[in-house]
């Protein structure tokens, strides 16, 4: 009995429909892609805990916002929109100055983006949130 | 005098690398999909001239949306009461130390809810936010 060499079949996988198939995935991720278009205005919150910072007093400065919408700078108050200029004037006469910035509970969320804003205008790096008065 | 025919030249752009090119594309696209996405509420965000892109990318972003009736959700999970917050923050923030807050709030949301946000974020140590604005002077 003569056993013979099996004759080598050609055993493939047909490739031909690949491009498609992957072309079809293609599609597929380019439809679900949406490109990173979230912006916004960045800011550290202050850490927790409850101590103190003694910073003196000629670094800080008050800033509030009332439930009208108006800006208080040192007691005087001021237009919002002319806050930059204010502040960057502030900064060039001290450097190392703190805005504390205090809202009242009635105010709105779009004047504070609009003072965020301002004070990122005048290169303002060191922003306090001021806890705000309990009622 | 006669007008020979021109021999026709075969023109034809090689497509054998084609599905190569195809490949790194699908690569690519793949690499840069996130399929996580968040519905969240119906908000008007402020706009702003001075914003900025996200430092990080979407992988460490977590998302809070406020509205302007004071009704907050993070990430998908409605948060009944404003102290739920701390604990979901803390986990998020445990989880991924990178995490950056994305604050979506509509424009005429009360400072109240705002501040009440800020506070419970404070006690999770998640103290990077971002408040999402869009572009323009106002």
């Amino acid at each position: 009995m003569i056993i013979g060499k099996k004759k080598e079949k050609d055993v493939e996988i047909p490739s031909a429909s690949l491009a498609d198939i992957v072309f079809l995935l293609l599609i597929f991720f380019l439809v679900t892609t949406s490109i990173d278009t979230e912006k916004g205005l960045d800011l550290v919150l202050p850490p927790p805990g409850n101590e103190e910072i003694k910073i003196p007093k000629k670094n800080i400065t008050n800033l509030f916002i009332n439930a009208a919408g108006q800006a208080m700078i040192d007691n005087e108050v001021v237009d919002v929109n002319q806050l930059a200029g204010i502040i960057k004037e502030k900064l060039f006469e001290n450097p190392l100055l703190i805005v504390s910035l205090k809202t009242h509970k009635d105010s709105e969320y779009n004047v504070y983006v609009h003072v965020l804003d301002q004070l990122k205008k005048a290169g303002a790096k060191r922003i306090s949130l001021a806890d705000p008065d309990e009622e | 005098m006669e007008f020979k025919k021109k021999t026709n030249i075969k023109l034809s752009i090689p497509t054998a690398s084609m599905p190569d090119i195809i490949f790194m594309l699908l690569i690519f696209f793949m690499v840069a999909t996130v399929i996580r996405q968040y519905s969240g509420l119906k908000v008007e965000l402020p706009d702003a001239a001075k914003i900025q892109k996200l430092a990080v990318s979407k992988r460490h972003i977590a998302t809070i949306w406020i509205d302007k009736n004071g009704n907050v959700v993070m990430d998908d999970i409605p948060v009944k009461n404003i102290k739920n917050l701390r604990n979901l923050a803390y986990q998020k923030r445990a989880a991924d130390p990178q995490l950056i807050v994305s604050i979506k709030a509509d424009k005429y949301t009360k400072m109240n809810t705002i501040n009440k946000v800020h506070q419970e974020l404070r006690e999770a140590s998640a103290i990077r936010v971002n408040y999402s604005a869009l572009p323009g002077e106002f």
